[in-house]
């Protein structure tokens, strides 16, 4: 086995420590684990926690409050559709397989980005071209809805002008697509 | 431009330039976490997939506009030796994640290395660009220009609700990391950075040593970022970060002027003698050498020492590192052999300065 830390020598140091009954085992050539020791020896063992190991403590924290087995397993097996990634396998690495798992791991994420961000919204940057598109999108949808309206009133006149515009606005979109 | 450059010179162009406040900040640094719609993030990634990731930016970074901004040298990281990519670690042009994990890795450096491009690290794409000084807001207008550049023709992967989406949740929304190197010896030395780390920690902000995560505060120098990266604007985050370094820097100069106006003979005495190990020790560790050379730095910039310029110390800084110092052997070193040959380069160095 070859050290962890620099991935050259041949690791020679196993050990095993425990920090709040969570247990990290640490494969180390002499080297570095006197490089380390000196670290740990004048952080009180903190520096040598990365921020991953913390990480999954923060997404693991409901399995501490939850104590409903049968929602949990449930909640573990959610898988994402498009990279196959599970919730469960999600919440020991720490990463998302793609960019969809965001969406099938949605009902879940919440409270997951409020213990990290304090937040839940993106409030910053848009990108300037999809963003184009994803303000034309969210029009749409909210032109159908009206559409809706309108029928179920009665208004057809009316309907029929927002008909018009979703048209137009659907020639657009497609049109930047092709 | 040949890629040896970049592992021949310790210090980078960008490095050499002077910046406000570099006597205290070393460089300021944006860094920011895209990735492509319709392929699996690195961690999952196939063969294919990373390539087909590593052509798509490729050609990206080869449009005019792109090039308006700098000359960029495209490197896949299998190409490179072990301590190639040791050396680009150490001068922060390539993460230690992308060092390790460099099956599928690339990186795209401008001349003067104060951008580095870096894809399929945990992220498809990671803009990075590096200042002198403090001049985070400049480092965000280029690194920002390059992004808009990129999404001409790149599809991110945005959601209007969560932002950019990221590997790690961490990164989620702005994909934001603006981080300052600063040195504090005066802070370390009355023992303050105590009480101010956990204040810093309390604001939003992390610190850490001078080679990221779980790195060690080597010569008192700490890099400071922010940790949040939804639910603020980017401006806001840069905004935060530079408010609290500017209260940090304030607080070090007050330091620096107290340590001389009450223990200037200590002081002087310990400059010197850091001045004197470094000058005439045939067998130096990092840990020690980077203590030495931050005193020294500290005397330099209290005007205690003269006729050495600060960023010499910086790049000794650098060359010190074990990559680097293998590097320029040409050839692997045990223990023993690092810690005279970086007592050497020390010792040369500081001489040749003398002479000039």
């Amino acid at each position: 086995m070859l050290c962890e830390n620099c991935g050259v020598r041949p690791a020679t140091l196993h050990f095993t420590k425990i920090i709040n009954d969570k247990k990290t085992e640490f494969h180390l050539c002499e080297q570095c684990a006197k490089e380390k020791g000196e670290m740990m020896g004048d952080n009180d063992g903190f520096d040598s926690f990365s921020f991953h190991h913390l990480l999954s403590g923060l997404l693991n924290f409901d399995q501490v409050v939850n104590n409903d087995h049968s929602l949990k397993e449930e909640k573990e097996a959610i898988r994402c559709k498009t990279c196959g990634l599970t919730f469960s396998q999600f919440k020991k690495s720490g990463k998302f397989g793609c960019s969809d798992c965001y969406h099938y791991f949605e009902p879940h994420l919440e409270p997951i980005f409020r213990r990290i961000h304090g937040n839940t919204q993106h409030s910053g940057k848009v990108p300037l071209r999809s963003g184009k598109k994803i303000k034309q999108k969210k029009e749409l949808n909210t032109l159908r809805t009206q559409l809706q309206q309108k029928i179920t009133s009665e208004e057809f006149e009316e309907a029929a002008k927002i008909r018009d515009q979703i048209k137009e606005l659907e020639r657009k979109l497609s049109e930047r697509r092709g | 431009m040949t890629v040896d450059n970049f592992f021949q010179n310790a210090i980078s162009e960008w490095m050499r330039g002077d910046g406000p406040h570099s006597d205290i900040v070393i460089s300021s640094r944006i860094r920011l976490a895209r990735n492509l719609k319709n392929h699996p993030f690195p961690l999952l990634y196939t063969n294919t997939e990373s390539n087909a990731v590593i052509e798509e930016v490729k050609s990206s970074i080869s449009q005019e506009q792109i090039k308006r901004i700098g000359s960029f040298t495209f490197i896949p990281l299998e190409d490179l030796t072990l301590l190639q990519k040791k050396v680009l670690v150490e001068k922060h042009l390539i993460s230690l994640h992308l060092a390790n994990e460099s099956r599928k890795g690339a990186v795209a450096i401008s001349e003067n290395e104060s951008i580095s491009i870096m894809v399929n690290e945990e992220d498809h794409i990671r803009i990075q660009c590096l200042y002198p000084g403090l001049q985070i807001y400049d480092a965000w207008k280029i690194a920002n220009e390059i992004d808009n550049i990129f999404e001409q023709k790149l599809d991110y992967a945005f959601d209007e609700k969560r932002g950019y989406l990221t590997s790690c949740p961490t990164n989620v929304g702005t994909g934001i990391r603006a981080s300052v190197m600063l040195h504090l010896s005066a802070l370390v030395l009355t023992g303050q950075i105590n009480r101010i780390i956990p204040a810093i920690t309390q604001v939003g902000l992390t610190v850490r040593g001078i080679y990221g995560e779980g790195s060690e505060a080597l010569g008192n120098l700490f890099q400071i970022s922010n940790q949040i990266t939804l639910g603020q604007t980017e401006e806001d985050i840069i905004e935060n970060l530079h408010g609290v370094v500017n209260q940090i820097i304030e607080h070090e100069r007050q330091s620096r002027k107290n340590l001389i106006q009450e223990s200037r003979v200590q002081m002087e005495d310990r400059v010197g003698r850091a001045f004197g190990i470094l000058s005439y020790a045939r067998n130096i560790d990092s840990k020690e050498a980077m203590e030495r050379l931050s005193d020294l730095r500290l005397g330099i910039d209290l005007q205690l020492i003269k006729g050495i310029s600060a960023s010499v110390i910086n790049e000794l800084m650098v060359m010190i590192q074990q990559g680097f110092l293998q590097q320029y052997a040409g050839g692997e070193l045990n223990v023993e052999e690092r810690d005279v040959r970086r007592a050497t380069i020390i010792r040369e160095g500081l001489s040749s300065l003398q002479k000039e």
